[in-house]
């Protein structure tokens, strides 16, 4: 049971990717179903018995290396935390397979598709199970491959393929801090094993490396790690060009693996981080400047599926401050009710894009409401659920998180607080923004789409179904599990909060107006919405004109549709407008520091360095040699690059004396 | 005589001889010479291998000492013998040029048309060297080996090799050759001051203090180049570009190895102290050549010699590793040489495939393979994602050990090995982007086949050994464990005596 839930799904990848060509595609893809089906029903089972049951446990599987004191084995490690991701893994990825199935069914190679698909699900649960930081490097690691996979899954796109590109290589430069963290913790424990590491943390505590203290530092990079696959401020790029990738990839990416894996390693390190302050309180900073800023973007997109991405961005930095402010709980109650109405939202998207004959920009949407009456109704619940509307589930856990940190007090606790309140206005706003412009008002899409515009097949509509019952109720179900008065005895020693932490109890202790400002915060967010889209349908693009510096290049609302004209890349109108349409110019910073740099450099080392300095010396050492001969022995050789080269030499003599013996 | 009773080792490294003196006697026409000549190649190279995987069941990992030795008294009034005998870490170094010859004659079986008779003796030839240099025990014996590797490869890429073949050979052979001639008056010392060249016995004779520094730079004349550090590399992507396909494997499987053994089982353990006072020097060559040479492959037009570029970062990998004195860092030096040898011998087949159908490696002729040849897509992604040093395949242990030796030394020199994680995402993804991702640009790819079953039979054990390396490194990491922990031991002990005669 334990060892199946994480290997079925990997069982499904082999028959999908190596026999589809022979069992057929049909056959490929209901095998992959099916091996996920039984994972779930492992997954589940492992949950009652663990998580509910109370019986946490370690599988282990074999040595991976052992090399000189480093000692790392494959084994699966069971307890509440990665049992909770476990179950919710494999139950949301089950639908996502069955939705794909409908999803997916005009495409060319599907055998292909559900082999990454289930290889995505299988090295997410590798990562949540892991026992030591290598096996879960691995998981990391492997997510980041199936998601690589994924995105440039239509290969013969170029903006795919630069988008998968992109994923991989600014994930890799987060995983660099993992690794050096992974190293530090090495150095500083002598082990790598959860189970070593965690009750040597306090010997440890005031360990120092390099006079930082060491606790620290380590907490410091493995957030940084954190950041790159979490999509944290600063390494967040990735993800909205990650919508290149089917639909349901981009469900599969936002609710249920990859983007948690850096909240998941946070709460996973909560021994280590309960004692590291400083690195607790940088996560508390990032995690709620992440929250507001990917709000404020997701509020001008007009390209459905970046919408919700902001919009998980944002969600995720509220999940990094709550284990910022210590309630790694609340952290993970946030992750598993999001899981719920995120796969929701973006599979009633790809509903939308389906119905719409793959248009995805909302302005080119409109007046469908009454064509789509499933996909709209789930769309709703997922807004509601977003937005965190009473009882829905992200009432529960969005409040709970406001609740902490405005319960933890201190400086960096409020500056979230008040972010996080920001958010939660904008959430709602962008939502319903959203919402309004995709189903109502006037059709905006040409009569050819719109006679088209249909209702999804049952294969797809189930899976939406199912997931709105979750996005409802799972918010009521288990918060009293997750992080009600008894949260303790429900997560054993699966999370560590330190002895001066009672974050858990404290937040049930705020003044009365406090649980009750996230949801006036979101009715306001939505009455707003309703203004500007509904009521008053040509203030928004006045407002655009408004904060922009080139009014002009602002484009009117009912969208001209431009046949053939789609995906042309959008005009920038400058100003704040611009500013938010352009997702704060960080593509074109990343783009003027590392990217072009990096590429002239590589030019000039090749085509000077190499060539003309490093090739020219023995070049000139061979003339030299010819002319010693004639007995015309000279001192000054003449040559650039001899002298060139000889400096390079000294110069790293030189930097490796001052480096390492000064 | 030794653990199996007859001269396991010398079998091995003359066998291929054998085999190429019957391909020399083979008569007849043209083609019949050639089908024979692939034939007995083959079947020697097999039979070697099997034979080398004696060494695999029987070598004894729990002890450092040398094992199967074999002594025949040659010069010795001079103290010079023959002398072979494998220990952890030359064990698998043996297996790994046993190996990769077969799938070398296998990858040459088609694309070598013209002197193929030449051609698979030089083969069998260099096998002899490469198996004879990993076994010796004598250092004028190594050095007869170390050298002459090179004549069989300076034929290989100078008569079967691209339009610039000449140059690069030569350039190659210089290069190479230069740095060794410092080596031989090193070793002429070494003699003179011990009495004998038998390795076992050197190790047990300090060498003064003073001589070490120069020995030391002799031999890293000669070493670096071979591995190649940065800035003696240039000669690597010249002369893989011309090389034949199975040249190139062998060149970065086997040959690129030789220096970084040779660190390893000359300069630690002869000069521990110039070791331990040059390591910063060496941690500076390398990290530059992680960074620099990753940043070249960034802009390389040609596969092969973005490959190339790549090999000169992973052997940065390798010797700062070596330089680390500690154990995971050397584990993961010895780890990486293998995994390398493995996953960029691979990726050359890889290019040689689509250089055998297109005759062309430039990256722009390409485009859109990945729809023409799904299968080929698969291999290659694979080796593409090994390369990038991916868990759970070859290369990440190594550079994942490496890393954290590194930081117990300096973590700014395991950032500076980090970096070329990303940098190696980099330049591979985009290569791959190019070849295999991507509209089809031109319409003669489209009647390209996939791999053919001969491919798939070269391809089916580097995948096997990729995968296996990377999920169970640990039964190859037993093999050098003790060796490098003996190491390790005489190293710590040799500085101790040091400092207790400084004081």
């Amino acid at each position: 049971m334990f060892v199946g839930a994480i290997f079925f799904p990997l069982l499904g990848a082999c028959i999908s990717g190596f026999l589809g060509r022979w069992i057929g595609d049909r056959a490929a893809q209901w095998s992959t179903v099916a091996c996920m089906v039984l994972a779930a029903i492992c997954g589940s089972a492992a949950f009652g018995q663990v998580a509910l049951g109370g019986h946490p446990l370690v599988q282990l599987i074999w040595t991976w290396m052992d090399v000189g004191g480093l000692e790392v084995s494959w084994a699966l490690r069971y307890d509440t935390l990665s049992v909770v991701m476990v179950a919710m893994v494999t139950f949301i990825s089950t639908l996502i397979h069955l939705y794909s199935v409908g999803y997916m069914s005009h495409d060319a190679t599907p055998a292909r598709f559900f082999a990454y698909l289930s290889l995505f699900t299988f090295m997410m649960l590798m990562l949540v199970t892991a026992d030591n930081l290598a096996q879960l490097f691995f998981g990391w690691e492997g997510v980041g491959l199936a998601s690589y996979l994924l995105i440039g899954y239509w290969y013969d796109r170029e903006s795919a393929n630069r988008a998968a590109m992109k994923a991989f290589i600014v994930n890799r430069v987060g995983d660099v801090f993992f690794m050096l963290g992974l190293a530090l913790t090495f150095y500083i424990f002598g082990s790598i094993e959860f189970a070593t590491i965690f009750p040597a943390v306090e010997a440890h505590a005031a360990d120092r490396f390099l006079g930082i203290p060491a606790i620290e530092l380590i907490g410091v990079l493995l957030f940084l790690g954190a950041c790159g696959k979490s999509a944290q401020l600063g390494l967040h790029t990735w993800l909205p060009d990650a919508m290149e990738g089917p639909t349901p990839v981009s469900a599969l990416i936002h609710a249920a693996t990859m983007v948690t894996a850096g909240v998941f390693l946070v709460c996973r390190m909560s021994p280590l981080m309960e004692y590291a302050p400083v690195a607790l309180t940088v996560v508390t900073v990032v995690g709620a400047s992440t929250a507001f800023f990917a709000a404020t973007i997701g509020c001008v997109q007009n390209d459905i599926k970046r919408v919700i991405a902001y919009s998980t961005c944002s969600q995720l930095g509220y999940m990094f401050f709550a284990a910022g402010v210590g309630a790694y709980q609340v952290a993970m109650f946030h992750l598993f009710t999001h899981a719920f109405f995120k796969a929701l939202l973006f599979l009633g998207a790809g509903s939308v894009i389906h119905a719409m004959s793959d248009e995805q920009d909302i302005r080119r949407m409109g007046g469908i409401w009454t064509k789509i009456p499933v996909t709209y109704a789930v769309m709703w619940i997922g807004n509601l659920a977003l937005a965190g509307i009473p009882f829905f589930a992200g009432y529960y856990s969005k409040d709970a998180i406001l609740e902490a940190a405005y319960a933890a007090g201190g400086g960096a606790a409020a500056y979230a607080w008040v972010l996080g309140m920001a958010a939660a206005f904008l959430t709602a706003f962008y939502s319903w923004r959203l919402l309004i412009l995709t189903f109502h008002g006037e059709p905006r899409a040409d009569h050819h789409v719109m006679e088209h515009v249909h209702e999804s097949p049952l294969v797809m509509l189930i899976p939406l179904i199912v997931l709105a019952a979750g996005a409802v109720l799972t918010g009521y179900l288990f918060a009293p599990l997750f992080i009600g008065e008894h949260a303790h005895e429900f997560w054993h020693e699966a999370i560590f909060n330190g002895p001066h932490n009672h974050i858990l109890h404290e937040m049930h202790e705020v003044p009365h107006w406090v649980p009750l400002a996230p949801t006036v915060m979101g009715v306001a967010g939505i009455a707003l919405a309703y203004v500007m889209y509904m009521a008053m349908p040509a203030l928004p693009a006045r407002l655009a004109r408004m904060f922009s510096a080139r009014p002009e290049m602002v484009r009117n609302l009912p969208l001209i549709p431009a046949e053939g004209a789609e995906q042309q890349t959008e005009p920038n109108p400058g100003g704040l407008y611009g500013f938010l349409l352009k997702k704060w110019y960080f593509d074109e910073l990343y783009d003027a520091i590392f990217v072009r740099p990096a590429r002239r450099l590589a030019n000039v080392f090749w085509k000077v360095g190499d060539a003309q300095i490093i090739d020219g010396m023995p070049n000139g050492a061979g003339s030299l040699a010819v002319e010693a001969s004639r007995g015309a022995v000279r001192l000054q050789t003449g040559r650039v690059a001899n002298y060139a080269f000889a400096m390079i030499i000294g110069l790293v003599v030189f930097v490796s004396l001052f480096l390492f013996v000064g | 005589m030794n653990a199996v009773g007859f001269p396991l080792l010398s079998l091995i490294t003359f066998l291929p001889l054998v085999g190429a003196g019957i391909i020399m006697s083979v008569r007849g026409e043209d083609a019949v010479i050639a089908r024979n000549a692939r034939w007995i190649a083959l079947w020697t190279s097999l039979i070697v291998l099997l034979l080398s995987l004696i060494l695999w069941v029987r070598f004894d990992p729990s002890t450092a000492a040398f094992q199967f030795e074999e002594r025949l008294a040659w010069l010795p009034e001079f103290g010079v013998g023959y002398h072979m005998g494998v220990d952890g870490i030359s064990v698998l170094f043996v297996l790994l040029s046993t190996a990769l010859t077969p799938l070398c004659i296998l990858a040459s079986w088609e694309a070598i048309e013209t002197r193929v008779r030449e051609y698979m003796i030089s083969f069998l030839i260099l096998e002899t060297m490469m198996v004879g240099m990993f076994c010796a025990l004598d250092f004028i014996i190594f050095y007869v080996f170390f050298e002459a590797v090179l004549i069989p490869m300076f034929l290989i890429i100078g008569v079967w090799g691209g339009p610039r073949r000449v140059y690069a050979a030569f350039k190659f052979f210089l290069y190479t050759l230069l740095g060794s001639v410092l080596m031989l008056l090193a070793i002429l010392y070494l003699w003179y001051n011990a009495g004998t060249t038998d390795i076992p016995e050197l190790f047990e004779q300090a060498v003064p203090r003073a001589a070490q520094t120069w020995i030391f730079f002799a031999f890293l004349a000669s070493f670096a180049v071979k591995v190649p550090m940065w800035p003696v590399h240039t000669w690597l992507p010249d002369a893989h570009v011309e090389a034949p396909t199975a040249g190139s494997v062998i060149l970065a499987g086997v040959l690129l190895k030789m220096g970084a053994y040779g660190f390893l089982r000359f300069s630690l353990p002869l000069l521990p102290e110039a070791s331990a006072e040059f390591a910063p020097l060496i941690f500076v060559l390398s990290v530059v050549a992680v960074v620099y040479t990753s940043l070249v492959a960034l802009a390389q037009e040609d596969m092969k010699k973005l490959i190339a570029y790549s090999s000169v970062a992973h052997m940065g990998i390798v010797t700062i590793g070596i330089f680390t004195f500690n154990q995971q860092g050397l584990s993961g030096a010895l780890f990486t040489m293998l995994a390398h040898g493995v996953v960029s011998g691979a990726l050359f087949l890889c290019v040689g495939v689509l250089y055998d159908r297109v005759h062309s490696r430039e990256i722009l002729r390409y485009g859109g393979v990945a729809q023409i040849m799904p299968s080929y897509a698969m291999v290659f992604m694979l080796f593409t994602m090994a390369s990038i040093g991916l868990p759970g395949l070859a290369n990440f242990v190594g550079e994942f050990l490496v890393i954290i030796g590194a930081w117990a030394v300096n973590p700014w020199v395991a950032f500076g090995a980090a970096l070329g994680m990303v940098l190696g995402a980099g330049y591979m993804l985009y290569l791959y982007r190019r070849v295999s991702f991507g509209r089809i640009t031109r319409e003669d790819l489209r009647a390209l086949l996939d791999l053919s079953p001969r491919e798939y039979t070269v391809f089916a054990p580097l995948i096997l050994l990729t995968l296996w390396m990377g999920v169970y490194p640990q039964s190859f990491l037993s093999f050098f464990e003790v060796s490098v922990a003996a190491l390790l031991q005489r190293h710590e002990a040799a500085l101790g005596a040091a400092r207790l005669a400084g004081m």
